[in-house]
Parts: structure tokens; sequence; C-alpha cells
């Protein structure tokens, strides 16, 4: 009896550990509270928000019992394994919660759960594109296919983009669109580094903000860090002259600036050939770019259907401004 | 007999890089096993882009003595730089809805003009830097680089998608053995807006 026996419990531990593999099908059994889950998880609100075509956001993080964050390098802090981020979206109701997490083997699992009738179910690797929701611009929402998720959050050096030194900083921009303000128990960066949630964070990166020479420049550089940073940064070879959007302790104002204004852009618009014109939000491809929804012409290239017009204001008069606030970065 | 043909010759001189490579020593188990899987996959590479119609549109086309054919000395560079294209053609009538330049490599329809791309390992203009990582998510998404604009027809996409990684590979590793063509292609120009000159 005792090689069936064995055999059996093989069986078991292989089935459970396919099972480990797989994400769960309801979002409850992912641990999130405001599913129904057990977890406990803190909240967080990044001071300058990725536009999800108005979509209202909450966001949650868990981290194993007596792990931390190790932010070592202030642009590419360390998640432990079991780490679990999720994000939800909502047009009034909730609509979608995307789930981020850090599997044993440091590899990093994206799901996203699709909520119907109060309950988020997995929703298909390949998403649901076009999916009714009322609520949602033009009535139609898309649930992003695990490849678009990939295609987002791994052109950076860390796959986890709204927590960050800039992201949670206390000295948050009171100019930023859509940021939303903490709520009740969210943490920012001081608290997280007082529960011991976030170690090694090297002292300056406490007070972090975004480099820049006015209080437009910051708003304008912020939303292009948030926006376009994650797949435009200095490890990304996705144009084929450097276009650095994002910033980080090693990279300021001074750099985008230098890869933005009067740069030829490999992208060919009627009346725009530079990927910034000081002065000319109009010949900017930038700014062409953004307006666009055109499926081939349009930044960011997926996940919105809709142009910012907020953010297309601010960017616009970003633009605009004297030469003298725009180009010359200072610290203040 | 020497093999006069250009890939044949690709793939003596990476043979011959191979086994002369110091990074595996020859007294190594495994060294001539590695040495050998590589030129299997190579090979398949070959293999799989001269019958699934890689050249058909990457390599641009000239008039032979039967026609049309593919200009094997311009192999898989991609739509000319030289032949400048800054505006969609009048769209034909119904039920027509695609055009092509001779050459193959331009092509025009309701998504605006795509230009096929660069697919030699030069630096600057093909695919010199990228790294399988990168050619593997842009054939997945259907995105330049995995995660830029959308990857336009006539590019099978929705078909080659389903290549296995092993192939997706063996056709990355037979792409790095082509003779490198300096060929900037330009990027699509979106319909109904032609460029100002």
């Amino acid at each position: 009896m005792a090689a069936p026996l064995t055999i059996l419990s093989l069986c078991c531990l292989l089935l459970s550990a396919a099972a480990a593999d797989e994400a769960p099908a309801s979002l409850r059994d992912t641990g999130l509270p405001a599913a129904g889950g057990r977890l406990i998880v803190v909240g967080f609100a990044p001071q300058y928000p990725l536009w999800s075509d108005g979509a209202t956001k909450r966001r949650w993080l868990y981290l194993p019992p007596g792990t931390a964050i190790d932010a070592s390098d202030p642009d590419a802090w360390v998640f432990p394994p079991g780490t679990k981020l999720w994000k939800e979206f909502a047009h009034g109701d909730p609509v979608e919660t995307r789930l981020i997490e850090r599997l044993a083997d440091g590899s990093w699992r994206y799901v996203a759960y699709a909520w119907e009738d109060g309950e988020a179910r997995l929703a298909p690797a390949a998403g649901l594109r076009g999916w009714p929701v009322a609520a949602a611009p033009g009535g139609r929402y898309d649930v992003p296919s695990q490849d678009d998720c990939r295609a987002c959050h791994e052109g950076a050096a860390v796959p986890v983009l709204g927590l960050s030194a800039l992201q949670l900083s206390p000295l948050r921009d009171s100019l930023a669109p859509h940021a939303e303000l903490p709520g009740p128990g969210d943490l920012d960066l001081v608290g997280l580094v007082g529960r011991g949630l976030v170690v090694n964070l090297p002292t300056a990166a406490l007070g972090a903000r975004i480099d820049a020479a006015s209080a437009t420049s910051r708003a304008a550089l912020g939303y292009l860090h948030a926006n376009c940073g994650h797949c435009h940064n200095e490890r990304s070879s996705v144009t084929d002259r450097p276009l650095v959007l994002a910033q980080g302790a090693r990279t300021g104002a001074q750099r985008v600036l230098e890869t933005l204004d009067g740069v030829p852009s490999e992208f060919r618009l009627p009346g725009a050939g530079l990927r910034l014109v000081p002065g000319n939000p109009d010949a900017s491809v930038l700014i062409r770019r953004m307006r666009s929804r055109h499926p081939v012409a349009q930044m960011p290239p997926l996940g919105t259907r809709q142009a910012d017009q907020a953010g297309l204001a601010l960017l616009e008069a970003w633009v605009s401004l004297d030469p003298d606030y725009r180009e010359v970065a200072h610290h203040d | 007999m020497t093999d006069s043909h250009p890939i044949g010759r690709c793939l003596v001189a990476l043979a011959l890089a191979l086994m002369a490579a110091p990074a595996v020593a020859d007294d190594e188990p495994g060294a001539n096993e590695l040495t050998v899987a590589m030129l299997k996959s190579v090979e398949r590479g070959r293999y799989i882009v001269t019958t699934s119609g890689c050249n058909d549109c990457h390599t641009p086309f000239h008039d032979g003595p039967a026609g049309p054919e593919p200009d094997m000395s311009r192999m898989l560079s991609g739509h000319p730089e030289s032949l400048s294209v800054s505006e969609a053609p009048t769209a034909p009538p119904a039920p027509w809805g695609m055009m092509a330049t001779y050459t193959s490599t331009a092509w025009a329809g309701p998504w605006g003009v795509s230009f096929t791309a660069n697919l030699t390992p030069d630096e600057d203009t093909g695919l010199g830097k990228w790294t399988f990582a990168e050619f593997r998510d842009t054939i997945r998404s259907g995105r330049h680089l995995g995660r830029g604009r959308l990857i336009l027809p006539p590019m099978p996409i929705a078909m080659y998608k389903n290549f296995t990684d092993e192939d997706l590979e063996a056709i990355y590793r037979y792409l790095r053995t082509i003779p490198p063509v300096r060929n900037r292609v330009p990027d699509p120009l979106i319909p109904g807006e032609p460029l100002a000159d």
C-alpha cells in the first residue's frame, strides 16, 4: 500500500503546486479586504496618477509579515517575494481591480479582475476589450491583457510604478492633474518608513520631488514622469534616439529637456517634425500625439480611449512658458 | 565546391565563429552539443524565414527576368529610405482597399501607410540592438518593441503571435547572421494627414 499512497501524495503535491502557480479565480481569494479578503494591507495614493479615462482609483499594498521593501536604490526599490499590489478602477462603482504579485521565484504576475454583480472574477489573459460598462466613457471599458500589463510595467527598472519615493513624497504637488488625496489610513513615504515597510531609504530621498524650474514645470514634468516615464526612460530602447521622461535620483529636468527640446521626432506629422518646440505646442509631436487617439499615433499607446484634457492643458501651458521658467532647472 | 550564396556564407561563418569561440572550452562537456544546437536553431530560423513570407515584404522587389522578384542584395532590409513616401495615395474604389509600392515595402490602407522594417542586424537602423526579449514581445504583443505603437498590416501578427518561443528564438538567431544593411525605415503615416514638405 505504501507505493500507491506515495504516488497519490505526489499527485496531490503536484496538483497543489500547479494550483499555487495560478491566480485565484475570485478577487476575494487574493486577500484584498475591499473584496472580502483577510490580509492586512495599507493604502497609498501617488501624487502623479496615470490618466485612465477619468476612472477613480484606489490602491493597496501587502507585504508578507516580517518583510520590507529595500529602498537602497531610490530609483529601483526591491520588493520581497509575496508582495501584492492592487489597483481598483471605478466609474461610480468598481469596474476592475488589477493585481501585481511578486512570486516566490522573484518573477512578477499580472492579473485583472472584472467586477460584475458585486463580485470580481479573474479576467481572461487576453483581457476584455470593449467590455460594456454604462458609466465608462462611451459605455465601453478595456480590461488589459496580461501582455498589455507587461508592456507598461516592464519598461521601467521596477514593475511597481506608483509606489516610489517621488510618487509618495510628503512634498505633494498641488498642481498635479487628477491627483487624489490620500484616504484615511493611507501611508505616504514617511508613513511607510515609520512603519518599517520601507527600509534603507537614503535620507535625501525622504524629500524627493520632481526637479523643475517653476511650479508649472514641476507639474508638467511630474505628469510626463508618471504617464510616459515607464516606457521613456534611460534603460528603454523604444525610440532610436534617447527620450527620457522619467525622473529619479540620478535623472533631473535637464536630462528630460535635452531629449525633448528641438529633437527630431521619428514619428512624422504634418507641420510637426520635432518632439517639442518651445513656445509652439501645435508644432510639438509630443503634444500632437497626446491629443490623438488614432491607434497608431496616440500616446500613451494603450490603456486609454480618451485624451486627457486637463493633462493636455497643463502640458500646452508648459510648452508655451517663457524658456527661463522651463529650461533652467533649480531646486527650491 | 564553395557555397556562394550569402546565407550559406553566413552560416559557414557562424559555424566557424562558434567553434572558435573561447567562451566554452573544447574539453568542457556539452561544448560541441551547444554549438550543434545553436547551428540547428539558426538553420531552423532560416527555414522559417524563407518559407513564411518574410522576404515578400521585408526584401524590396525589383524587376527580374520573369517579372518582379525580391532583390536579395537588399535582403530583409525593409522599405528603402531612398523611396520617399510622404502621403497615402487616393483610396481605390470598393471593393479594392489596399495598395502597395512596386517594392512591396510600403502598404496603404485604412490604417494609413505602413513601411516594412529593416530586419538586418545593422546597429543603427536594423535589429542590431534588439534583444531577443524585445523581438519576442514585438511579435507576441503586436506592438513595436512590445510596448510601443501597433504593428500594422500587412504584417500577419495575428498568426505569427502563435509561433513558439523556440521558433521565435530560431528566427531571431538567424536574423543575427544575415548581412547588415544600413537603411532607415520611416515610421508609419496615419490616414488623412499628409506630411508637409
